[in-house]
């Protein structure tokens, strides 16, 4: 098993890092180039970036920025946010992304799964998928719905069963998302990690809800990875302390 | 095999077989102080000092547009001359007899031996940092490696016993994670995503 990583997230918007609050709020949070060697030189195991406007004018703002951000960072990249194509995918990877998020567009046409993952190998597509719990019925187990655009917009597909077939479609990994702890800082939706991990045998990697150090050991009693942002971005603490945190409580972590 | 003289880095011929991700390889090439040319033209591997294979995709198809584009033919001559010679992941891959990815491959025979598809029962791809250990005595070009992470991103692997191995890593079995025959490198893990680790081991790799 390899060790368990550490992600520190940038949500992008206009080429500038952003964090909202459940999706909405945003507000500006710096240059994503300077954080991502910030959080390279501490040792973080994997860097995302989330387009989080992804509109078509910026996509080459977007492919620019990964361009920079690709000369100076040699962790491993995922840019991920308005992925509709096999031409914006491949756009990506060769501006310099180890790997390449989808999310809505794989809702849209599942079959796209398929064939980027045929492109570049399964290890190069990673499927985000965003979930918000639905009321739970009496006698019935807890179930998720997915929700894309941005977690704007539901889609009535049942997230456990959604999470099964991108993985069998051929996605390398899951981003997965608790649409109801993303900002809130409140910890990551165990109940849901520990569902999605036990229904698919790719890597997962935990989002939404982090604020403590204790909650990444929570989320990797589970996860193969945790992502994380608002904790990282304010300062709060440094991909080595939460490093040491980890270790100190027996989870296997790269020394950084 | 014996390093020798620390030469400068001259140039590196880096393999453009047209899938996946050459630009961080580029990149850390470049970091590290390398002349990189990236091509696909038979005749630009012939003229390098060193040669890089990166990997991405799936190695049958890799495979089959090194011996389309006469790059195959060109990085035998390489080897044969004693360019040192780096693949990286399914550059490591395209380098034994056989593949048992997409149906099976018949890659470049250069190292006996099949790759294999990892066990099943972990997770799949192995995705992320893994500790490397000797499989015996190591060559000075892999040395420093000995006990420290290297970033993976692969389903499939070479044996642990395969020819020249150095360096082993486990998931779900141990496989052959650094490979050394003369001047014929080949690593399964990813330098230039493996930070200061890989950086160090490309410096030392264009220092040859």
């Amino acid at each position: 098993m390899p060790a368990k990583r550490i992600i520190p997230c940038l949500d992008v918007k206009d080429g500038r890092v952003v964090k909202g609050v459940n999706f909405q709020h945003l507000r500006d949070a710096g240059d994503p180039v300077e954080a991502a060697a910030r959080y390279d030189a501490q040792g973080a195991d994997e860097v995302t970036y989330l387009d989080i406007a992804a509109t078509l004018e910026n996509r080459g703002t977007l492919l620019e920025l990964v361009t920079r951000t690709a000369a100076r960072v040699f962790a491993p990249l995922t840019v991920g946010g308005g992925v509709r194509s096999e031409q914006d995918f491949v756009a990506l990877l060769h501006a310099g992304a180890d790997k390449v998020s989808v999310n809505s567009s794989a809702v849209r046409e599942p079959g796209l799964v398929d064939r980027l993952s045929a492109i570049a190998g399964a290890q190069a597509l990673v499927v985000a998928v965003d979930v918000k719990r639905r009321p739970r019925a009496q006698g019935r187990p807890q179930e998720w719905e997915v929700h894309v655009a941005g977690g704007s917009r539901p889609t009535g597909l049942e997230g456990l069963a959604w999470c099964r077939e991108v993985a069998a479609r051929g996605a390398g990994e899951l981003l997965l998302t608790s649409m109801d702890r993303d900002g809130t800082r409140a910890g990551y939706d165990l109940e849901l990690l520990e569902q999605v991990c036990g229904a698919v045998t790719i890597p997962v990697i935990a989002s939404g809800g982090v604020g403590t150090l204790e909650h990444l050991a929570e989320g990797l009693r589970f996860a193969d990875a945790a992502l994380a942002a608002s904790i990282f971005h304010d300062g709060k603490h440094t991909v080595q302390e939460a490093k040491a945190f980890l270790r100190a409580r027996g989870i296997e972590v790269r020394p950084s | 095999m014996s390093l020798g003289p620390a030469r400068p880095p001259g140039t590196v011929a880096l393999v453009d077989y047209g899938a996946g991700n050459l630009r961080s390889v580029e990149n850390a090439l470049r970091e590290v102080g390398a002349a990189v040319v990236v091509t696909h033209d038979p005749e630009a591997v012939r003229r390098a000092d060193r040669v890089v294979v990166p990997g991405q995709g799936a190695m049958p198809a890799c495979a089959e547009a090194m011996r389309r584009s006469g790059v195959e033919a060109a990085l035998r001559e390489a080897i044969a001359r004693g360019a040192p010679v780096l693949g990286i992941c399914v550059g490591l891959q395209i380098l034994f007899e056989a593949g048992e990815e997409a149906g099976g491959a018949r890659g470049l025979g250069l190292v006996p031996g099949t790759i294999r598809r990892l066990p099943a029962g972990v997770k799949l791809p192995h995705i992320g940092w893994s500790p490397l250990r000797a499989a015996g005595p190591l060559d000075p070009l892999l040395a420093p490696l000995d006990g420290q992470y290297a970033y993976f991103a692969h389903s499939f692997a070479a044996p642990a016993d395969a020819p020249g191995v150095q360096l082993l890593a486990d998931h779900g079995r141990p496989f052959c994670a650094a490979l050394a025959r003369g001047n014929l490198f080949a690593v399964q893990f990813h330098p230039e995503k493996s930070q200061a680790v890989g950086l160090s081991f490309l410096r030392r790799f264009v220092g040859i």
